[in-house]
């Protein structure tokens, strides 16, 4: 619109548009006061129990405080992170959750990746299947524990006879890896099988004809082609393996070294009372999960989920 | 499939696996029934299945204050918390799939860092402010804390089935002279259902599965979720090991959750493959 077409017609189309722009952003920001509305109620419960109890934990943090001795309430800087760090509890926490994480993920891949094959891939029975992987996921995680520590009870359970592993650390650890496994396998198979459909049949059809055999097929065509879905299955599972409390709560309550960092943080805070020390622990669990989910989505680059967003 | 033969050989090798998934799947479950069904001469005996069947610890069970107790605390905690988290994420979700609005990435963000928050984390702040506010050791000390973990959840999945509506129908629907009210009920209502229905599920068997909180926020069977009671149980009578009734009421809060994904696995496996995978 030039200026030199000054005249009623154009002044006249002009205000339209204006009118018109006016109207539109009117109805835009009902929009957006709409949008903002009804995410209100979620937002702010997630802000209530989550970003403010966080704030509040980091600051106990900097705090001795201990619930038996509350008048001992003071502020003394790093000192609890300094307790923490040099304690070998924590590091021994520490190791037996990263041990649990790298080996529990490594099983949850391999086996979460056979069972999506089977499920995609099945001829009879295919519906048997898919439901009947599910039942793990279903299980509460607490009586899958129980069934394990029964079945490796001395005496009573029909894996243990007359050993008793769940009192020697090693056995325990790889009994808590195997319940951790058991359990979370189905959810890797659904996301990973998710991945599988995505693959298209010609392009293993046109592999296969051009002379590559089935394990050829799987790492040159399919793993590639379905790399996102298996970074972000094992970013999911990683982050919650390290959180791991359930099973080890109910296999050994953390005896004979098995603790993992959750379960040492509860005893602080919970059995303990000692909200300062329990406090730091939970600041640096939470410190280490920012940091496995960085190096997952920027190292490796899996896409952070919702980050898709604007793809649709 | 073209390309495979589908052959008699390959059928036999399928049902192969097939039958190492179904073991793989249902050994510790049969494993925690069996041992229910023992009786006390029999418990001890490491058979994998009962010699001689009673449902002795049922009746032990089922006649225990503690657990029907923490059976009903269980219940009605997660009714009411995946009732909560289904309306607030349903609006929520609406709004992220259907509406431009600022902030709007930061709301998906910010629950996407919720989900994957160490939950121990919360533990002390949250003991702290619910013994000063007076919920803690009660039903709203859980429901609380449950919503807000089951809101990413249901916000991720709802936006997901949001997204597959086809919103074209419901101006179709006005154009033909249905009110923006009969539209919504009418049209997107019905399309919108199964996605509802599906998150429920998946909120439901996440609030039931909670042990972490249920243990650090209750003190008595006022508010104790049958998880969380399991782990003290002592059984009726304190003389004996309380075994075969862990394993019975084991089972009792694992049927109901069975029988869901049985009827429902279809949903179950839609809803999490889409709130996962397609963000």
């Amino acid at each position: 619109m030039t200026t030199s077409s000054a005249g009623p017609a154009a002044l006249g189309a002009d205000a339209g548009t204006a009118i018109a722009k006016q109207r539109h952003s009117e109805g835009k920001r009902a929009e957006r006061r709409l949008g903002l509305l009804l995410c209100a109620p979620a937002i702010i419960v997630m802000l209530a129990v989550a970003a403010y109890p966080l704030v509040y934990a980091v600051w106990l943090s900097f705090f001795r405080a201990d619930l038996r001795t509350p008048d001992d309430q003071e502020f003394i800087g790093l000192g609890n992170y300094i307790t923490v760090l040099s304690s070998p509890i924590w590091w021994n926490a520490f190791g037996v959750t990263m041990f649990i994480t790298v080996i529990g993920t490594f099983f949850q891949l391999v086996l979460g990746m056979l069972l999506a094959i089977v499920m995609h891939r099945t001829i009879i029975g295919r519906g048997l299947v898919r439901t009947s992987a599910l039942v793990p996921y279903a299980i509460v995680t607490v009586v899958a524990a129980f069934s394990w520590r029964f079945a490796w009870t001395q005496n009573l359970g029909w894996l243990a006879g007359e050993s008793a592993p769940l009192t020697d650390r090693w056995s325990s650890l790889w009994i808590i890896i195997l319940s951790e496994v058991w359990k979370t396998v189905p959810f890797m198979a659904l996301l990973l099988m998710a991945g599988l459909a995505l693959v298209p049949e010609d392009l293993l059809k046109a592999a296969s004809m051009d002379g590559a055999n089935a394990w050829q097929r799987f790492w040159r065509v399919t793993v590639p082609i379905i790399k996102p879905a298996i970074l972000v299955a094992l970013l999911f599972r990683t982050l919650d393996s390290f959180r791991i409390f359930d099973n080890i709560f109910v296999l050994t309550s953390g005896a004979n070294d098995t603790a993992s960092v959750s379960i040492l943080a509860y005893n602080n805070l919970i059995r303990g009372l000692n909200l300062g020390i329990g406090s730091t622990m939970s600041v640096l669990i939470f410190i280490s999960i920012a940091i496995i989910a960085f190096i997952y989505i920027k190292l490796f680059g899996a896409a952070a989920p919702g980050a898709g967003d604007d793809r649709r | 499939m073209s390309y495979q033969q589908e052959t008699t050989q390959r059928k036999a090798m399928w049902a192969g696996v097939n039958v190492l998934v179904l073991l793989y799947a249902f050994i510790p479950v049969i494993w925690i029934v069996s041992l229910s069904f023992k009786d006390a001469g029999t418990l001890n005996d490491g058979n994998f299945l009962p010699r001689s069947p009673s449902t002795e610890s049922y009746q032990q069970i089922f006649t225990d204050y503690e657990f029907i107790r923490a059976l009903i605390n269980s219940i009605g905690i997660c009714v009411i918390s995946t009732f909560i988290a289904l309306v607030f994420g349903t609006m929520a979700a609406y709004a992220i799939a259907r509406l431009d609005f600022p902030g709007k990435k930061t709301i998906v963000a910010v629950s996407l860092l919720i989900a994957m928050f160490p939950q121990i984390a919360l533990v002390t702040p949250l003991f702290q402010i619910q013994t000063a506010i007076g919920t803690f050791d009660t039903w709203l000390g859980l429901i609380i804390p449950y919503v807000t973990f089951a809101l990413p959840l249901a916000i991720y999945t709802l936006s997901a089935f949001f997204r597959e509506i086809p919103w074209e129908l419901e101006k179709a629907a006005k154009m033909d002279g249905a009110t923006p009210y009969q539209a919504f009920r009418k049209v997107i209502t019905p399309l919108a259902m199964p996605g509802v229905f599906t998150t429920a599920i998946l909120v439901f068997i996440a609030c039931w599965n909670d042990f972490l909180f249920a243990i650090s926020f209750t003190t008595t069977s006022a508010s104790r979720t049958v998880p969380a009671a399991l782990s003290y149980f002592t059984g009726a009578t304190t003389y004996e090991r309380p075994t075969a009734a862990i394993a019975a009421a084991a089972v009792i809060i694992t049927i109901p959750i069975v029988i869901f994904v049985l009827f429902f696995q279809r949903r179950i496996v839609a809803g999490l493959t889409s709130g996962a995978v397609k963000g």
